[in-house]
């Protein structure tokens, strides 16, 4: 039997999830959010959590609601201020929530590092600003360095395009985003997607996340929402 | 020489941009972050042959997409929808990063709260508590392009000028500009200068420049 369990329902791919956990959550804006595991999630009912993701949710909808539902205690992300981020914006104003503010590439390789056994890294980003201070720094061939260390998750969610059963996962155009990284930094990696396909159907050649990576597929009707500035 | 154009009015943003898509070098990898730099790709013509990096994981993106090609998985770094050009690619979030401190990315455009003549930029935090942080990309692209180039307004609202002997709102990188192009003046600046060199100026003379900028400034000298 496969390692990759390939579940029916997102209620199935949720379970379990400890409160206290750390969760990865995939999506740039919307591009790329798992809508469907969030709101299982919220069903699920998993309190005290830690969410990394580039954002802190839009509207009313994913990651906005998981906040709204008084689930998550901190969030790490690079932008939480946006036109539609007032959930956030009202739970930050009154304390409900601690944020920590990380540059996006700093997020991007923090959980990569994580993915790859790395115990920390020295990187060049935010030197010199509010963002270094009380980090240790080096200076390597004349250039100064932050050391940054990774971020590792208990879970990851992650919305893709396609998996085949076996667990190898592609993905769709910029909605790739942090699913690849998030998918090698958590412990355990839940994945939704459009289409489930026998195994042997994707092109090797293709496949970007591999399946040892992944360890829950489910798959979820296609959702329509509307982009941010859509005309 | 600087080329002081006196008699007309300031660079409008969109004037603005097209100076801007001139000076960037034909062949290079570009990135318009979000916002008023975005516009540059507009006066971009096609045998420049620049490639648009999109941080959130696209090189070769394309115009902005309207109706029927607005496609939800394909979004530019401010989270509008965008279209793809003949060569594009995909990639994810810690190869695109890499792009930027690897050294790879030609020239990126910025907005900016400040410049300094040393080339510190401030453009992620207003550092007053009621606002909440929030920075994005930019700490990356700041350090990570090979060159910076920094497009906004001269003067802010309250006529204070944004280009300043020194950043006092919290920095975004140190002295990582090289270019500032602003609506009354494009300025050379960077580490070691003991002047800003105004390469052009708009709407004001060098010497209306001199008077209401408190770093100093100096001729450009070809």
């Amino acid at each position: 039997m496969a390692r990759t369990a390939v579940l029916d329902t997102v209620d199935e791919a949720v379970a379990g999830i400890e409160d206290g956990s750390t969760v990865l959550v995939g999506g740039f804006g919307l591009a790329g959010m798992p809508f469907d595991l969030i709101d299982a999630l919220i069903r699920q009912g998993a309190r005290d959590l830690t969410i990394v993701s580039n954002n802190a949710g839009n509207g009313d909808v994913g990651l906005a609601a998981l906040l709204q539902a008084g689930r998550v205690r901190k969030v790490l992300c690079s932008f939480p201020r946006q036109s539609d981020s007032y959930v956030f914006d009202g739970l930050y104003r009154s304390g409900e929530i601690e944020l920590e503010v990380v540059p996006q590439g700093n997020l991007a390789e923090r959980m990569r590092a994580a993915g790859a056994g790395i115990g920390a890294f020295f990187c060049p980003t935010a030197v010199g600003t509010p963002l270094a201070e009380g980090k240790e720094t080096r200076v390597i061939d004349g250039r100064e360095y932050v050391l940054e260390y990774p971020i590792k998750g208990d879970y990851a969610l992650i919305s893709a395009h396609t998996a085949d059963r076996l667990g190898n996962v592609v993905y769709r155009k910029t909605a790739r985003n942090f699913g690849p990284v998030m998918a090698a930094a958590a412990t355990t990696t839940i994945v939704q997607v459009s289409n489930v396909v026998e195994t042997g159907t994707l092109d090797p050649e293709a496949v970007v996340t591999p399946s040892i990576y992944v360890d829950r597929v489910v798959a979820v009707e296609q959702r329509h929402y509307t982009v941010q500035g859509a005309r | 020489m600087t080329v002081e154009h006196a008699d007309r009015g300031p660079l409008t943003m969109d004037e603005l941009a097209r100076v801007i898509a001139r000076d960037i070098p034909a062949g290079s990898y570009v990135n318009l972050g979000i916002g008023q730099p975005t516009r540059i790709a507009d006066h971009l013509t096609a045998d420049q042959e620049v490639v648009l990096h999109t941080e959130n994981g696209m090189l070769g993106m394309g115009p902005a997409a309207h109706g029927d090609d607005v496609d939800p998985d394909l979004t530019n770094a401010g989270k509008a929808p965008v279209t793809e050009l003949p060569g594009a690619s995909y990639f994810h979030h810690a190869d695109s990063f890499a792009m930027m401190r690897g050294g790879h990315l030609d020239v990126c455009v910025l907005g900016a709260y400040q410049v300094a003549g040393n080339g510190d930029l401030a453009n992620w935090h207003t550092g007053r508590e009621e606002d909440i942080p929030a920075v994005g990309g930019a700490m990356d692209l700041a350090i990570g392009a090979k060159d910076v180039f920094v497009m906004m307004t001269l003067f802010g609202k309250d006529g204070s000028p944004k280009l300043v002997p020194s950043c006092t709102y919290p920095l975004t990188g140190v002295g990582c500009v090289s270019r500032v192009y602003t609506d009354h003046g494009v300025f050379e600046v960077g580490p070691g200068r003991e002047a800003a060199t105004v390469l052009a100026t708009y709407g004001l003379t060098l010497a209306d420049l001199a008077a209401r900028l408190s770093l100093p400034l100096s001729a450009a000298d070809r």
